[in-house]
């Protein structure tokens, strides 16, 4: 039995009318939200949800699991954060140059990565972020244990002063709902349909003639880059990048956030992400230590919940329709 | 540079290249007969240490019997967790499997680290091995010395175990054909389970002899965990011979490394790894599966 990613391409075009109702409530408790929740909070929880979402992309569209997505997302927010510190970056330039970082790491690591599948290319990402890892505590400007901290937001499109919480929100939610459009838009593309066919058969694909190790690169990077722009998105709107950022942890947050969700789930990412990060808070605060908490949702999911939130409703939608049209 | 130093590093090198090796010994006997990849293996090397650690501190027992009862007490461990928990992935896409497994180390690491902390408790010599010998062109602790003994009999009586003896044979044939192995009236699970047993176990030895050398930290299993994935992918799952062979020539190269330009010695098993792939994807001793 493959992994349970078939959400994107049985459930959820069926349940379409669905999915634009959930949008539409989405885009209103985006607009709404920091007005009963504290803005700052939100912006980190909307990175993680776009972190998450380009995790996503990678697995949903070509069945690949990575482990070493904080790479990524980290290598963005270091950069971003140095950038806009140190040199002056404003908002848009420093987001930028921490997504070119990510695309550049994905490049590499794609390249070197997509030459396995399954485990060992799990175990290959996570190597190549521990090595990412290793250079975020060796390199001069990450400062090591401290990290880059009190970066300065700026302004958009030297219009906005971002030091507001309510404009530096607004402008995390827009970057994520697009960001949010795109995999959604990668995902019913042509593009999207050979990744699944690759992930379906792929010699069959070769023989097709369809170059796809190309196809498969191309989405890595596209994945990157998305987690390029989450991580220097949190950089800028917190104000800091750690080596958290860049460790396992991280990695392994991100996965449990899509495992969680739903995985190859549009929906998935972004309620599992909500959990995750608001469960992270709660236990924080109560002195339970999250690791353990998280494994166990980890053993729990695989054990009896492998659709995951979102995957188990649209399962169920299904059923539901199936039924009537019976 | 003295000569001394390169040596003493060449050591250390020979020494984590043979907990390499055992680490990845267990994961190739586990992968080979499950396809699952045992991201919990690092958390056994841990256990091994604390619970060498734990007799010590809480029953006053030596470093000897220690050696013989922490792994078996790992291995015990190790096998429940089987029983339990991760036989009910195994007809699942083998990722499950891996994820399964991270989610178990994650609960084991956690609770050490929020019993424990993360500062590492030291854990001493064992009497007998105190001390060294100057050899004249280096000096050689006598622990150290035994640890590499112990390890590479260790590895190469796997080795022989595995594929000289007649328990060695029912495994490699459940690795190829456990349908069929079960027709010949062969407990295959029971087998599984001793072997994933015998994996674990040889991790909690390599976290006791690790014990006096690094401190008992909760956070020594991920650390090696990975390094032994990217040893694991420069190997391929070959060969047994293949895994330990790798793993000491890694450990050596990052020994060595650490003399010349220690800033990298962290990277140099990665950015090996990223050349073997490049060259030969399946891994050195690998073959296509």
């Amino acid at each position: 039995m493959a992994l349970d990613i078939s959400g994107i391409s049985a459930s959820e075009s069926k349940s379409g009318s669905l999915e634009w109702v959930a949008m539409a409530v989405g885009v209103i408790i985006l607009i709404g939200a920091p007005f009963v929740i504290y803005p700052v909070f939100l912006m980190e929880l909307l990175c993680m949800a776009l972190f998450a979402c380009a995790f996503n992309l990678l697995i949903g569209g070509g069945g690949l699991l990575s482990f070493g997505h904080a790479a990524f997302f980290g290598g963005g927010a270091y950069i971003a954060a140095e950038m806009a510190k140190m040199y002056g970056f404003t908002f848009e330039e420093a987001i930028l140059a921490g997504t070119a970082t990510a695309v550049f790491l994905g490049l590499v690591a794609g390249v070197v990565a997509i030459r396995r599948s399954g485990l060992i290319f799990a175990m290959v990402t996570l190597a190549l972020a521990q090595a990412v890892y290793f250079l975020a505590l060796r390199l001069p400007f990450t400062h090591s244990e401290d990290g880059i901290q009190a970066v300065p937001r700026g302004w958009l499109f030297g219009l906005v002063d971002l030091k507001d919480n309510m404009a530096m929100y607004y402008v995390c939610a827009g970057i994520f709902f697009l960001g949010y459009l795109l995999v959604r838009r990668v995902w019913k593309s042509p593009f999207g349909q050979v990744l699944r066919a690759i992930k379906d058969n792929q010699p069959r694909m070769i023989s097709l003639g369809f170059p796809v190790d190309r196809y498969k690169l191309i989405n890595f990077v596209l994945s990157a880059a998305l987690a390029g722009v989450a991580g220097s998105l949190k950089a800028i709107a917190l104000g800091l990048a750690t080596l958290t950022d860049v460790d396992f942890s991280t990695s392994a947050a991100v996965v449990l956030m899509v495992l969680l969700g739903g995985l190859g789930t549009l929906m998935g990412p972004v309620v599992g992400a909500i959990i995750t990060v608001s469960m992270d808070e709660y236990l924080a605060g109560i002195g339970i230590p999250v690791p353990v908490v998280i494994g166990v949702i980890f053993c729990f999911i695989i054990l009896v919940f492998r659709r995951g939130i979102v995957g188990e409703f649209l399962y169920y939608v299904n059923r539901f329709q199936n039924r009537g049209a019976r | 540079m003295s000569a001394m130093a390169l040596f003493g590093q060449l050591l250390l090198g020979l020494i984590n290249g043979s907990f390499y090796a055992m680490l990845s010994l267990g994961l190739a006997i586990v992968f080979g007969l499950l396809g699952i990849v045992n991201a919990a293996q690092g958390a056994f090397y841990m256990l091994g240490a604390f619970f060498a650690w734990m007799l010590g501190q809480y029953l006053g027992i030596g470093y000897w019997p220690s050696l013989a009862l922490a792994p078996i007490g790992v291995a015990l461990f190790g096998m429940l967790l089987e029983r339990t928990i991760i036989r009910r992935v195994y007809n699942l896409d083998h990722l499950y499997g891996l994820l399964l497994t991270l989610g178990l180390f994650q609960i084991i690491q956690g609770l050490f680290v929020y019993w424990y902390g993360t500062s590492g408790q030291p854990y001493d010599y064992p009497d007998a091995l105190a001390g060294g010998h100057n050899l004249g062109f280096m000096f050689m602790p006598n622990y150290r010395a035994w640890v590499v003994v112990a390890s590479l009999i260790l590895c190469f009586g796997t080795w022989y175990a595995i594929e000289r003896t007649r328990l060695g044979s029912y495994l490699r044939a459940a690795t190829e054909n456990p349908t069929l192995v079960r027709a010949f009236g062969i407990n295959v699970p029971l087998l599984v389970t001793l072997a994933f047993g015998g994996g674990v176990a040889l991790a909690g030895i390599a976290g006791v002899l690790a014990a006096p050398i690094y401190q008992v930290n909760p956070l020594m299993g991920g650390n090696i965990l990975i390094t032994v994935f990217a040893v694991v992918v420069i190997g391929g799952f070959g060969s047994i011979l293949g895994s330990i062979v790798t793993g000491l020539v890694l450990g050596v190269l990052e020994g060595f490394s650490k003399v010349f330009y220690p800033e990298a010695s962290n990277m140099v098993i990665f950015a090996i790894m990223i050349v073997v792939l490049m060259l030969k994807p399946q891994g050195l001793f690998g073959r296509e599966r």
